[in-house]
């Protein structure tokens, strides 16, 4: 795709970055109306630490505890059910090898308000590092590409990361966004109660009471 | 009151007089009239899925959304939801599955009869309600009640239309 040009065409040409630095930037980027759906890890560890700011915590995120690999369909079925608002799913490298399949039904329906941000560090890290296959040559952003998911780029870096953030704000998508991160810790630890998870999330969004 | 062939026509249009607008899907036979049905209504969504898991995942992104979606799928596919079904028990979300069954009444094909004589036992041990369809004229009183079940009480529920109902395939 032409507009994505100046984004890097493979994994091995973008930078590593950090993890809680760019889950920073994107949810700094994110108005009140947007849902987060964040995978299960580190991933989601960070997102609820980005999430926290002086005037409470971001309510509209849910958070997965179990059931790996789950984020995007998850998502699709926010974005089918929220046509107005912009869903983005946060994924780890690991947790997408386990439902690639889900890349090509989000392409198939053209879900136009749907953003899935790839957080990849090549490494099952809560798990203690073993290595995922995407270290060893396999490419999410190639992969999305072809299960037909054309707006899909890595981030070079940071100020390339916000610029597709930007972008999938304002346009229609489908989008993917690679992100090459670190092994960094986790900077907080989710709360772990699930039904509260889903009750917060659903009266962020306003669909319950 | 449904008859012997009319069934699967009522069926479709109890959820959609119960305001179930996602329709997510691992095709089977057992299914086509509620997914061509689903595929020709404009105020839905029909979604084929690769594998079944994600529709439990898709389910509860619908409930999150404030939508009812509901999860067709054969009997074989129980078997790929079942971790995933830790995430509807854990955070209370209301799941409506219809499971077309093989593996049990008058199966020709050895391949079926593991996971279909598990799926039972499978859903029950993950905390899903099962109901059993045997014949025309319970098809829309179990669906009727899974409804109420899972979107007034936020209870996981399987409607199964066994084989009895309809009928062992060729192959």
């Amino acid at each position: 795709m032409a507009v994505l040009s100046n984004h890097p065409v493979n994994r091995d040409q973008a930078k590593v970055m950090n993890r809680y630095d760019i889950t920073k930037r994107l949810v700094g980027l994110l108005h009140a109306d947007e849902a987060v759906i964040g995978g299960i890890g580190y991933t989601n560890f960070d997102l609820w630490a980005a999430s926290e700011s002086a005037s409470g915590r971001r309510q509209q995120n849910f958070y997965m505890l179990g059931s790996m690999g789950l984020a995007v369909p998850i998502a699709m079925g926010v974005a089918i059910a929220q046509p107005r608002r912009k869903v983005f799913a946060l994924e780890g490298d690991g947790s997408v090898l386990m439902q690639l399949g889900s890349l090509s039904t989000v392409a198939a329906r053209k879900q136009t308000n749907l953003c899935v941000v790839i957080m990849d560090n090549g490494a099952y890290q809560i798990t203690g590092g073993q290595k995922t296959a995407t270290g060893e040559g396999a490419d999410i952003v190639g992969i999305a590409r072809a299960s037909g998911l054309e707006q899909s780029a890595w981030a070079a870096d940071e100020d390339a990361f916000v610029e597709l953030v930007a972008r999938s704000l304002k346009e229609d998508g489908p989008w993917l966004i690679g992100c090459r991160i670190d092994t960094a810790k986790p900077v907080d630890t989710t709360e772990r109660d699930p039904a509260r998870i889903r009750d917060n999330f659903m009266k962020g969004l306003g669909v319950r009471a | 009151m449904a008859d012997k062939d009319s069934w699967p026509e009522a069926l479709y249009d109890l959820l959609r007089a119960n305001g179930v607008t996602q329709f997510c899907y691992v095709p089977d036979a057992g299914h086509k009239v509620l997914i061509d049905r689903s595929l020709a209504d404009p105020d839905v969504h029909s979604i084929p899925l690769t594998t079944e898991e994600e529709g439990v995942a898709m389910v509860a992104g619908a409930d999150l959304g404030g939508d009812r979606a509901v999860l067709l799928m054969q009997s074989s596919g129980v078997g790929n939801c079942i971790n995933m079904l830790s995430l509807t028990a854990g955070c209370r979300f209301p799941l409506l599955t219809i499971v077309s069954m093989r593996g049990e009444f008058g199966e020709g094909n050895p391949w079926q009869f593991p996971m279909g004589q598990a799926v039972e036992p499978v859903f029950k041990a993950m905390g899903v309600i099962v109901l059993r369809a045997e014949q025309p004229s319970d098809v829309i009183p179990c669906v009727t009640a899974a409804i109420t079940m899972a979107y007034q009480s936020g209870q996981q529920v399987a409607v199964l239309l066994t084989q009895r109902l309809i009928g062992a395939k060729k192959f």
